[in-house]
């Protein structure tokens, strides 16, 4: 290139440039919710996946037989219900003008298919399976459900809101085997998925769908009429907190569902954003030890671990502003209908260092070390396994902290061998408390030995009161089993609650009548 | 010539084979379980293991190889084993991006550093060469990160003349559209390459400035201008386009803090997120496609030598 060519190339780059900065931030339709969700959507069967994405993108598309509100009731949505009697049969009935969104009707059979492939993944549903005579579509509106045994949580189980509730598609696209991901996405939801549009982990755009009939109550939670008033709503995935901050500010999204609190200082000042905690419940992260191997196949040392640990120290690392999280010792989460802390006062109140130091002494620790594992690539996981090596180390226990990335720790969970040989002995992990709730939906209360979730407990007991719980009448019998169940846990040490945080979520201000349930829901919502 | 093009491009035959089998296994050694990241955190082990066995995980490892070397030779890339989406629609979405910034990118780098570049050297040791020297520092030392954050800091959200982040393609949205969008990225990827650019041109053109012919020419009474830009760095080309090749390549491959920061959905962070997940067919995918690129420049780059220098010839 000569001088003479490149004086005018850098002319018209000048040009250019003064031309791009003259232009303001891009026009965007009244109707249209832009928003940042807590990561990228790539998995789009909500039956495959526990991945809240997966299920919030659920939620835009597809429709529930049942539904529960802010109550944690259970509450008519596609169909309403009645019971016999004697408690062993369930009929559904569909309510008037349901349509999927290729224009075919919702028919019974659909929700009987659906249903059937959500049992085989869900624990709640494989519990349900387990005592079901038949389920069946007797016509297009009608569902029977019949049992051989009286299962009074049944309604509760498929009205859960996470992490897998039961999810209404046409009968021929949840035929799909339960292992195998769909590939069409035909939804019976008030939103419509774009296919054209999708870019995995990139974004993704929901357009109201108009052949829908919302219920006639008012918008509750997750049950209610759930009319939409904008057109259209795109999720972008913005992976940089930063820059998430800096799109808000700019008026170029309108909605971040998770907002780092440490960031939070930015949005202050201005009036165009608002931040704040929608979801009150928020998450509780915990700490699961492997019962296979030493030591921690001795429940002395089960116990000394937790004795150690202490809430406040785990979520000041975490978190940091204490406006944003809580001690709490309730293994069904604090704010919770089974909430009850039995077991947990040295949680919650600064560890207890010298018993757990006594613990340990009583249950003869050798100085095995424990493999702790910690994912570095995870920002909400990072923090717990550094403290709790250092309040673990400080009662006496050889700690072997191993940093790896999350991916390394699911296959490594999953590993029963020796600590020593490529196993582990702790791990730590966040559940958002609406999964945690209930004794039947929580994973970490399987107590069935080797099929059980990581750490394979094998605990006769959790199992027995939690039949007791499925035998308990009602609410006050529930809850009676459930503080058993939550002193149980503790004793045995079937997982270790590190206390609860909330993730607030920001907005632009003329945004307002957004639903305040655990899930970000985009109907109610108005764009002023 | 074209029996040189010929041989080269037999020879990338080889390299993307022993590129394929060495990802192949490499990927296979790591821990990682993209069927853990499909079933979600609550899966029981009983349950990660059925779906392992529907994605073909459980497979023998030269089962696999056989199976995607075949589906290769064919043309196909694959499936995501998290998204479900064929690979080569997960690059076609994902490489334009990458590419119109990497474009955009090393045309401001040389529109900016060769000129700076060739100054600094013609005036050699003063204020010119010092000061573009001292650019040069700046822009080696500071990531691109801290510039990108400046850059966002005062022309979006201080002076909201340009937006804070995302892509939009020249072909829908037009090129003021793109350009709208595009302009900090690449401004910010550029300032690297200025002065990586703008060094090498400076030393090239120091070597070349001290070469007979140039005194000759300007004992014939050759205008300056004539004897920097048609004797002096068209001789200095050769390693300045090697830079400029590379660069290109580099840019291509790897960017991925910069598409991070400013929200551009290309294939760095496509890379990246592939890797998290262990999608094995898109990580292969993409390890394929960037050693593909850098072959390419690399030829492209040596055949670009003759055309500058009349000496070399193949």
């Amino acid at each position: 290139m000569t001088y003479l060519s490149t004086v005018p190339a850098l002319r018209g780059l000048a040009a250019a440039l003064l031309a791009g900065s003259a232009l303001v931030a891009p026009a965007m339709a009244e109707t249209t919710i832009t928003a940042v969700m807590h990561s990228g959507l790539r998995v789009l069967d909500p039956v495959i996946t526990t991945a809240h994405i997966t299920r919030n993108h659920a939620y835009m598309i597809y429709d529930v037989l049942v539904a529960v509100d802010e109550n944690f009731a259970a509450q008519p949505q596609m169909a309403s219900w009645e019971v016999s009697a004697d408690g062993l049969t369930y009929t559904f009935t569909l309510r008037d003008g349901l349509l999927f969104h290729d224009g075919a009707p919702v028919t019974a059979a659909d929700a009987e298919a659906s249903i059937k492939r959500w049992a085989q993944r869900d624990g709640g549903g494989q519990l349900i399976m387990d005592v079901t005579a038949s389920l069946t579509a007797t016509d297009d509106k009608t569902l029977v459900w019949t049992l051989t045994k009286p299962f009074a949580p049944l309604i509760d189980i498929i009205a859960k809101q996470s992490a897998l509730p039961p999810f209404i598609m046409p009968a021929r696209v949840a035929a799909t085997p339960s292992d195998t991901a769909i590939s069409k996405h035909i939804g019976s939801g008030p939103f419509r998925f774009v296919e054209a549009e999708f870019q995995p982990g990139v974004s993704v755009t929901y357009l109201k769908f108009d052949g829908y009939v919302p219920r006639s109550e008012p918008a509750n939670w997750y049950a209610g009429g759930k009319v939409v008033n904008v057109d259209k709503v795109v999720w972008t995935n913005i992976p940089d907190p930063q820059t998430q901050m800096n799109a808000l500010l700019a008026g170029e999204i309108d909605y971040l569902e998770a907002a780092q609190v440490d960031l939070l200082p930015l949005l202050e000042g201005d009036d165009d954003v608002v931040f704040e905690v929608r979801d009150t419940l928020g998450y509780q992260t915990m700490g699961r030890l492997n019962f296979k191997h030493p030591p921690f196949d001795n429940p002395k040392i089960r116990q000394a671990a937790l004795k150690a640990l202490d809430q406040e120290a785990v979520l000041a690392a975490l978190i940091g502003n204490p406006d944003y999280y809580t001690v709490c010792g309730a293994i069904f989460g604090c704010g919770t209908p089974l909430a009850s802390d039995g077991g947990s006062a040295s949680l919650t109140s600064g560890g207890d260092v010298e018993a757990a130091k006594a613990l340990l002494a009583e249950g003869g620790y050798d100085g095995t070390p424990i493999v702790l594992m910690q994912p570095t690539d995870v920002v909400t996981l990072n923090a717990q396994p550094v403290v709790a090596a250092q309040a673990l180390r400080a009662a006496g226990f050889n700690v072997d902290l191993q940093p790896m990335d999350w991916q390394t720790l699911v296959t490594r969970r999953a590993s029963q061998a020796k600590p020593a040989e490529g196993g582990w002995n702790i791990f730590f992990t966040n559940w958002m408390v609406p999964e945690i709730t209930s004794p039947l939906g929580s994973p970490m209360l399987n107590g069935r030995g080797d099929g059980a979730w990581f750490g394979w407990p094998d605990d006769p007991v959790i199992e027995a009161l939690k039949g007791e719980f499925v035998a308990a009448a009602d609410l006050p019998g529930r809850q009676e089993v459930a503080a058993r169940i939550q002193q149980h846990t503790m004793d045995n040490v079937l997982y270790i609650p590190l206390g609860q945080y909330l993730l607030p979520h920001a907005r632009r201000a003329n945004l307002v009548n957004m639903i305040a349930s655990p899930v970000p829901l985009f109907w109610a919502i108005e764009k002023q | 010539m074209l029996g040189y093009m010929f041989r080269r491009v037999l020879a990338i035959v080889p390299v993307m084979f022993f590129v394929a089998l060495f990802v192949f296994m490499l990927l296979r050694l790591t821990p990682g379980d993209p069927a853990a990241i499909i079933a979600g955190d609550a899966a029981t082990p009983a349950q990660l293991e059925r779906i392992r066995e529907a994605m073909g995980l459980n497979e023998p490892l030269h089962v696999q190889f056989i199976s995607w070397t075949g589906d290769l030779l064919r043309g196909d890339l694959g499936t995501s084993l998290i998204s479900n989406t064929p690979v080569t629609t997960m690059i076609g979405q994902r490489i334009w991006p990458t590419i119109n910034i990497a474009l955009l990118t090393i045309s401001i780098a040389v529109l900016i550093a060769v000129p700076m570049g060739v100054l600094a050297a013609w005036r050699h040791r003063t204020w010119v060469d010092y000061t573009v020297m001292s650019f040069s520092v700046l822009g080696f030392s500071v990531p691109v990160f801290v510039i990108g954050y400046v850059f966002i800091l005062v022309f979006a959200i201080k002076l909201g003349w340009l937006p804070v982040q995302g892509y939009q393609s020249p072909s829908t949205h037009g090129f003021d559209g793109f350009l709208r969008r595009a302009i900090l990225p690449a401004l910010t990827l550029a300032t690297i390459y200025v002065a990586l650019i703008a060094r090498m041109t400076r030393a090239s053109m120091l070597e070349v400035l001290g070469e007979d012919y140039i005194r000759t020419a300007r004992a014939k009474g050759a205008r300056e201008r004539s004897v920097l830009f048609r004797h002096a760095l068209r001789n200095a080309a050769v390693p300045i386009m090697t830079v400029i090749g590379t660069g290109f390549a580099l840019l291509i491959s790897g960017v991925v803090v910069t598409e991070s920061v400013f929200n551009i959905p290309g294939i760095g962070r496509l890379t990246v997120d592939a890797i998290l997940a262990r999608d094995y067919p898109v990580i292969q995918a993409m390890i394929l496609l960037t050693a593909g690129i850098y072959v390419m420049v690399n030829l492209l780059i040596d055949l670009s030598y003759s055309l500058f220098d009349p000496r070399i010839r193949y």
